[in-house]
């Protein structure tokens, strides 16, 4: 196997190795180590899902049930973006599907697509824990509060990104 | 005296600023934080143990077991085999509705940590994590600088403040799935793998993390452990107004003036809350019933708005109290919706292990969606009703996901059964222009 060029950087394997010193075997990292090299990347590819499992001893068909397990998980490329728009019950009362209508319109993209500039995805996401706040969403890692469909342009700009 | 209107001390809430901004290690300090720490550390921690027992303090995740029973079950001393305990922060805040961690660990951290460095104290646990949700980026950092700043001051790591005793922290971000907040199911996660619930027994007690004696307790629960063993079991009973003892963070959200988060006695009347707290319902908008604690907690309705919020108040009364986040259902909103919309959560977040829930659920989902659709048909009212009782017995399932549910469809059946017939008489949904279907 040494042969094999390694996919992993060195900072992502510094990262995942600092995880791996406090837990009792490589595999127990196996959800931080996921998510490290999707800080980095953007998603986990093929690639590097096989270099991950490798690292940590253990099959990529075990990581793959792990990866896929968890939402927040890209098994895809996303945009630079992601939106994660709240469709949960307080958020879906003040409107959420009438937002996600606008996004979409306003985007150019469905649930689950990213624009062709790849600036953004648009993806559902459960209960963001702000219902006083509904209807919420996130853009990166910020959280927009009491979204109002006028209010959406002042996000992705009046031309829709 | 007379006229005075009573101080409430509100300990939770007490450094939580108007602008939500977070408190620091000197701001925390200089209003009397790391008392309680110091206070637990001068105590045995079987001592300590014995004032959480009097204090009856219970569990504030949903689940409203008694805390300092649960944590009698750890085997302590002798009786525990050599090698590491663990006491883990449940701040997978995911529950649909709820909103109250958030609030504790974004504006005052350092409460959260210095709770569960008393409560790893009493358990004499090596290792504690905090699992939060990924969404929780701010509360994550913020986290992080608290247990950060503690190792610099000796209140974590190795011998703190000369006792002898050792404590590392470490907090896990997850990878986002609701079925983490279950507690098997967020050790499954924090040991790396699938989040699937474990058959119980053992109990995580004695049989958790890495099959070690672990404690899993939810943000909030955590947050009052040390004012509990710094100012005692009675000063805590006192807070309460029932026999539910302490304060309990109430939310309100969805159609009312002023939807929010507040720290008030246990037991204050559902009323006061929303009507008080919560300025009342929106102009326009009346009140036809509300889940007293999230979206697994069955509705009550108009009737139930004089009683108390706590435990054992609500359980009589059908439902549970829950995380005591409140979702109020407006006249202007499709029931049907509110509960296809709940039901759909729960489907897509079931883990998959066992038949009734990873196929029931989207079954109860397909249906609701048919009759909201005006595609429902009258045999269908039998069908939700069957998938009620079998979805939602306890013990066809791991875990209290499907039953959970099953708790708002069951209750909707029984209170706003004629808006499920309207659907389906009428093939259409009578709320389609003022709701959100």
């Amino acid at each position: 196997m040494t042969d094999l060029i390694p996919v992993l950087s060195d900072e992502e394997l510094r990262e995942i190795n600092a995880e791996i010193a406090h837990v009792p075997v490589p595999a127990a990292v196996a959800i931080d180590a996921l998510k490290i090299v999707q800080a980095h990347r953007g998603w986990v590819s093929d690639e590097s899902l096989q270099a991950i499992a490798r690292h940590l001893e253990m099959s990529a068909e075990e990581l793959e049930g792990v990866a896929t397990f968890y939402n927040l998980i890209f098994r895809r490329p996303v945009g630079e973006n992601v939106i994660l728009l709240c469709n949960s019950i307080s958020c879906w009362i003040k409107g959420c599907d009438k937002l996600q209508a606008k996004i979409s319109a306003q985007l150019g993209i469905a649930l689950g697509e990213t624009t062709p500039d790849n600036r953004y995805t648009l993806l559902p996401v459960t209960c963001l824990g702000a219902c006083d706040k509904a209807p919420v969403m996130m853009v990166g890692e910020e959280l927009h509060e009491n979204i109002s469909e006028q209010g959406l342009g002042d996000v992705f700009g009046e031309d829709g990104g | 005296m007379s006229g005075a209107l009573p101080v409430l001390d509100r300990p939770l809430t007490r450094n939580v600023r108007a602008d939500r901004s977070p408190t620091d290690m000197a701001a925390y300090e200089a209003n009397g934080g790391y008392r309680g720490l110091r206070a637990a550390l001068a105590m045995s921690a079987a001592d300590c143990l014995q004032v959480l027992k009097d204090s009856n303090l219970r569990g504030r995740g949903g689940a409203g077991f008694p805390t300092g029973m649960k944590w009698s079950f750890v085997p302590m001393g002798d009786a525990c085999s050599p090698g590491h305990k663990y006491l883990i922060c449940n701040a997978d805040e995911m529950e649909p509705g709820t909103f109250k961690d958030r609030l504790l660990m974004e504006c005052d951290p350092h409460q959260l940590v210095e709770g569960m460095i008393c409560a790893a104290y009493t358990l004499q646990a090596d290792v504690a994590y905090i699992f939060i949700r990924a969404e929780y980026h701010k509360a994550t950092r913020l986290l992080q600088e608290a247990i950060d700043a503690c190792k610099a001051k000796g209140y974590l790591g190795d011998n703190i403040l000369g006792s002898g005793y050792n404590l590392e922290m470490h907090v896990h971000s997850s990878a986002g799935r609701y079925i983490c907040g279950e507690e098997t199911a967020l050790i499954s996660s924090l040991e790396g793998k699938r989040a699937n619930p474990r058959a119980k027994p053992p109990f995580p007690q004695v049989s958790g993390l890495w099959g070690r004696p672990t404690i899993v307790n939810n943000v909030e629960t955590l947050c009052n452990v040390h004012h509990i063993i710094e100012r005692g079991a009675d000063w805590f009973q006192s807070l309460g107004l029932t026999a539910d003892a302490g304060t309990k963070l109430y939310g309100v959200s969805g159609r009312v003036k002023n939807p929010g988060c507040w720290e008030l006695p246990m037991g204050t009347p559902v009323r006061e809350i929303i009507e008080e707290y919560a300025g009342g319902m929106e102009e326009g908008y009346q009140l036809r019933g509300f889940l007293p604690g999230g979206g697994s907690t069955d509705f009550l309705t108009v009737e139930h708005l004089d009683l108390a919020m706590d435990y054992d108040t609500i359980g009589k009364a059908g439902s549970r109290m829950g995380t005591g986040t409140m979702i109020i259902l407006d006249d202007k909103t499709c029931p049907v919706g509110f509960v296809k919309n709940l039901t759909e959560f729960f489907a897509q977040e079931s883990c998959g292990f066992c038949t009734p829930c990873r196929d029931g659920l989207p079954w109860s989902a397909q249906v609701l969606d048919d009759i909201e659709h005006g595609r429902g048909l009258p045999e269908d009212m039998d069908t939700l009703q069957r998938q009620v009782a079998f979805i939602g017995a306890i013990g066809n399932t791991h875990c209290a996901l499907a039953p959970g549910a099953m708790e708002p469809i069951q209750s909707a059946l029984k209170y706003f059964r004629e808006d499920f017939e309207r659907h389906i008489d009428g093939g259409s949904c009578p709320y389609c222009d003022g709701g959100n279907s």
